[in-house]
């Protein structure tokens, strides 16, 4: 070996590895304690906390939202179904280039700038890595056979179902059955706790008719699982389950066929039917006309469709039936009658002279009849209901004074609510010296009373009221509450209305029968080749007062400007099977427009497909469970 | 027979080569070579579990071990002299072909690290850096004077530092400051001044914020910000360490069970079979596991200082030293970013993470080791 510069010491240079070596060794074994204090640390003394770390994360608690009970028309006809719903969402982890599937997707499907923003939203807000973020709902079939072939493209975008609800019959259940749709912020801050839990998988909520007031039946019971799952959420095993119970299926009084011939009567108009079994109180057919696409609102209603129907001069939104409040005009003259002869200050040998007009004493105001020159020389109350004679109900009315027709129309279910089981009933005005003083600030007039005895000025009710006064008339005064759910038993709180002779019920009775079957009768075409006999009385709501001196031409006036059409009837007359009250607006006269719709649903529920006489019993009949 | 009996008294090292003892005259050191296979089967073992029970990956694993050993046993044939012999050749041809990675190299995964050699398939030479820095670190020393003065630590930190530079830019940090690593041990291993290293440390301290706020790529700081709190993100960036530290702490004394670590199989380990498989077997096999694991690798690191330790040449010394200690950085560095002591870097944990060419070239290296440590009868 050849010297260096530097003179070599092997032996020191030895000895300095050596010595290295050492501190390497030293340096190796201190970081080895390093390491094995981490693991000890993370393993002995931490042990706890990352266990359940780590169970945290494998196995997760999923709410199994309990399917919704369907409802159903009383002979079984599904009226709210459940249907599987495509969407689309995205796992972003699988999505090479966000931006690229995106424009990809919205190539195939529509993407409405909404849901595009709120995906976005999702995307950078904190989200557990592997989680679906939905991007579009409601996918059409025919955009799902357009993605389904286009899926390959597009890995990390995927379809999911998701059960919701459908209505089959759409607009002409919209007003009965109501809608549900996505739960909100408000609806969870209204719930306690046990509520919360129990709605802790469910989306949707009733908003309005069944699907609101029968919310907690048709909901049913929350379930359980509890699964390990893996990173990407994959379900992997199931470690234990309580299923959900699925919500009661609810079965109405209502009858589909009967709610279809009401709907296709009132054809193009606007107007409202309510048609009561008197029997036992089942509502048989609800309809208030134009109706909306229930459909439309479960997944949320777009701005245009939404403000289309809010614009809509038909009010497709509004329920006439149930919040249209109209005065019932003559409809009500046979209980103004039976008030009369509970109050005796009538009877039916009593007639009054009718010259076309009627004034109080000492004042010179006069109160004409619908008819010029009036029905006859005297009038007697057959003939007052049968021709709807005005003079003679301007008299009873003074006669009895309005505290009794108050209080005794009140058992009719004039002024409050009748109890039906859907939410947001109107309550109609039956007015009284407390109501004006109240309302009006004004003492009470003579002539108010007038106007009150033929069901005009403050009088106002809602055609659901109608029916349900008419029911009564039909039951001879028995109170039932109106009700569409077949199951419910609900009392009433009012009495029963009396009458000062039982004979009186047959007598008012015939009246109302000759209204529609009487040669004089204002009703005749209702009664046309009616196997069964029908009583009925004609009503007309006045849209706007006319001066009491002047005629008006009807067809000269706008349509819109026109007298509401009332009817009110039931049938068969000797065993009453079904009341009904009709309103069509702007219809102009009770007998000739609103009639012919009573008819066709008195028709719908009395006659056979061979149009013979064949009266369905009274209560729904018990339906077996539906299977799943 | 006489003679058989004396050399079988003498300690292993210096009874050369013998007809009984077969390792030695393939040139391969028993004791070392069992280690490495324990290290291998173990690594193939918790590999099983951590990619799923997929035996695709096994085999393609195997054969990586297997031209490991094979270019182990080659490379331990040659004489440490012929090494140092060529030790500047391959070190210039190496930083030859760093400069032609960053002009022609293959990307992937953001970073160019690859050369595509026509009919041999792809190569990174930044793995064959990993033994000529070391190389010739030893080999400047091989005939000076040691310990090394001011002006050869200067051309030394020269020479280590511009390849480091240029697999830096690559980018691939982690390898750059493992190689700049085993450079710098070989200085260590000289006998570099304890003065200089306290102001080499002092100077690194203070240069390591400067460093963090404008000699990194944003995919580094941000590392680095997940390194120092994973809470922050715990969904983004900070979910591997936190889903890493779960695997290992729910792991417990005694693990969960070979195949039922419920963190790796559920897909909530990333990079489950290569950087992070550490935690797998932690998961499964508990601290016992750690244990034995750990106590293999420090048998090998023991062993290797000891041949270095025995080497008769400077270059033999510092070279097998410098193997040596590399390998256990290795370890520390993975160990130490899987179970969040240590910012994550993409350092795999030797012979048992999957794939890459490290394996082999890590073999290679206790190739030489074994060579050293054989062939120093012949170098007289």
């Amino acid at each position: 070996m050849r010297d260096n510069i530097r003179l070599r010491d092997h032996h020191r240079e030895s000895q300095i590895f050596s010595s290295r070596v050492i501190w390497a060794a030293l340096l190796v074994a201190m970081m080895s304690l390093v390491l094995l204090s981490r693991m000890v640390w993370l393993q002995w003394l931490q042990y706890e906390r990352y266990a359940s770390l780590s169970d945290q994360n494998r196995v997760q608690t999923q709410a199994m939202a309990p399917p919704r009970g369907l409802i159903l028309d009383r002979n079984g006809t599904v009226l709210a179904d459940n249907r599987p719903d495509f969407s689309l969402s995205v796992i972003p982890e699988q999505v090479p280039d966000m931006t690229a599937a995106l424009d990809r997707v919205a190539e195939l499907v529509t993407l409405p700038e909404n849901d595009l923003k709120r995906f976005q939203e999702q995307l950078q807000g904190r989200r557990r890595p592997w989680e679906p973020v939905p991007l579009r709902s409601r996918l059409t079939e025919r955009e799902l056979a357009v993605f389904a072939a286009a899926q390959h493209e597009l890995p990390g975008v995927r379809i999911t179902a998701e059960a919701i609800r459908y209505y089959p019959q759409g607009e002409l259940l919209s007003h009965v059955v109501g809608y549900v749709n996505r739960m909100n912020q408000q609806d969870l801050a209204a719930m306690n706790e046990d509520q919360l839990a129990n709605y802790s998988g469910t989306h949707f909520y009733g908003r309005t008719g069944i699907e609101r007031s029968y919310e907690n039946r048709l909901h049913g019971q929350v379930g359980y699982r509890k699964v390990e799952t893996n990173a990407r959420g994959r379900i992997l095993e199931v470690i234990a389950e309580q299923p959900p119970v699925p919500g009661d299926d609810l079965v109405l009084n209502l009858d589909l066929a009967v709610q279809q011939a009401a709907w296709d009567a009132l054809g193009q108009r606007r107007g409202a039917v309510v048609a009561i079994d008197p029997r036992d109180g089942g509502v048989l057919a609800f309809v208030s006309r134009p109706g909306f696409d229930s459909n439309l609102f479960v997944t949320g209603i777009s701005y245009d469709d939404y403000s289309a129907y809010r614009e809509d001069h038909d009010k497709p939104l509004f329920n006439r039936a149930l919040q249209g409040q109209y005065p019932p005009g003559s409809t009500v003259k046979p209980i103004i009658g039976l008030a009369g002869l509970a109050a005796e200050q009538t009877s039916w040998q009593r007639t009054v002279r009718d010259p076309g007009w009627f004034s109080l004493p000492d004042t010179e105001r006069v109160y004409r009849d619908w008819k010029r020159g009036g029905h006859a020389p005297r009038v007697d109350l057959h003939m007052a209901v049968q021709q709807s004679c005005d003079v003679y109900f301007y008299d009873l009315g003074v006669r009895m004074g309005i505290d009794f027709m108050h209080d005794y129309l009140t058992l009719y279910g004039f002024g409050h609510r009748t109890g039906l089981d859907i939410e947001g009933e109107a309550r109609g005005i039956l007015p009284s010296r407390q109501w004006k003083k109240a309302n009006r600030g004004a003492s009470w007039f003579h002539g108010d009373t007038v106007n009150a005895s033929i069901g005009q000025g403050f009088f106002l009710a809602t055609p659901l009221q109608l029916a349900q006064s008419t029911a009564i008339l039909a039951r001879r005064g028995e109170q039932m509450v109106p009700s569409l759910v077949a199951d419910r038993r609900e009392q009433s709180p009012l009495p029963d209305p009396t009458v000062a002779d039982p004979q009186d019920w047959d007598l008012m009775q015939q009246a109302m029968i000759d209204v529609v079957h009487g040669l004089r009768g204002t009703a005749r075409v209702v009664g046309y080749g009616a196997p069964y006999k029908v009583a009925g009385k004609t009503g007309t709501s006045q849209v706007f007062s006319v001066p009491e001196d002047e005629e008006y031409n009807e067809d000269e006036i706008a349509e819109r400007l026109r007298d509401h059409a009332l009817f009110v009837t039931y049938a068969p007359a000797d065993n009453p099977a079904i009341a009904v009250a009709v309103m069509v607006e702007n219809g102009s006269h009770g007998g000739s427009t609103a009639g012919p719709v009573a008819r066709a649903v008195m028709d719908a529920w009395l006659l056979d497909d061979a149009g013979d006489l064949a009266v369905p019993a009274p209560g729904a009949p018990a339906l077996a469970r539906r299977e799943r | 027979m006489q003679t058989r009996e004396y050399l079988n008294q003498l300690p292993s090292h210096q009874r050369g080569p013998t007809s009984a003892d077969l390792a030695w005259r393939l040139h391969l050191d028993g004791p070392l070579l069992a280690a490495l296979l324990m290290i291998a089967a173990f690594g193939l073992f918790v590999l099983y579990s951590a990619g799923g029970e997929n035996s695709d990956l096994l085999v393609r694993q195997c054969i990586r071990l297997t031209a490991g050993f094979g270019a182990m046993f080659l490379l331990a044939q040659i004489p440490p002299r012929t090494y140092r012999f060529w030790t500047p050749v391959i070190f210039a041809g190496g930083l030859v072909m760093l400069v032609l990675v960053l002009v022609v190299g293959t990307e992937a995964k953001g970073a160019q690290r690859w050369l595509a050699l026509p009919g041999i398939g792809r190569f990174q030479p930044s793995e064959v850096m990993k033994l000529a820095v070391p190389a010739l670190v030893a080999w400047y020393f091989r005939e000076r004077a040691l310990p090394p003065r001011l002006r050869d630590v200067a051309l030394v930190l020269l020479l280590v530092f511009v390849p480091a530079l240029l697999i830096g830019k690559q980018p691939d940090l982690g390898t750059a400051i493992l190689i700049a690593t085993s450079g710098l041990i070989v200085l260590f291993m000289a006998g570099l001044r304890w003065r200089i290293i306290g102001i080499a440390v002092l100077l690194v301290s203070i240069a390591a914020p400067a460093m963090y706020f404008y000699g990194l790529h944003d995919y580094q700081r941000k590392r680095v910000d997940t390194f120092l709190n994973p809470e922050a993100d715990p969904l983004g960036t900070g979910w591997n360490i936190i889903q890493s530290k779960t695997a290992i702490g729910s792991g417990g004394l005694d693990g969960k069970g070979w195949l039922n670590g419920t963190q790796s199989r559920l897909d909530f380990l990333p990079e489950s079979s290569t950087d992070f498989i550490f935690a797998v077997l932690a998961e499964e096999l508990g601290l016992l596991g750690i244990v034995l694991l750990l106590g293999i690798y420090l048998f090998i690191v023991g062993r290797g200082l000891w041949i270095s330790l025995q080497a008769r040449d400077v270059f033999s010394r510092l070279l097998g030293a410098s193997l040596t200690l590399t390998f256990f950085i290795y370890v520390f560095v993975n160990v130490g970013m899987v179970s969040g002591l240590l910012p994550v870097v993409g350092v795999p944990l030797p012979l048992v993470s999957y794939g890459g060419t490290s394996i082999v070239t890590l073999l290679a290296g206790f190739g030489i080791l074994m060579s050293i440590h054989t062939h120093k009868r012949l170098l007289g």
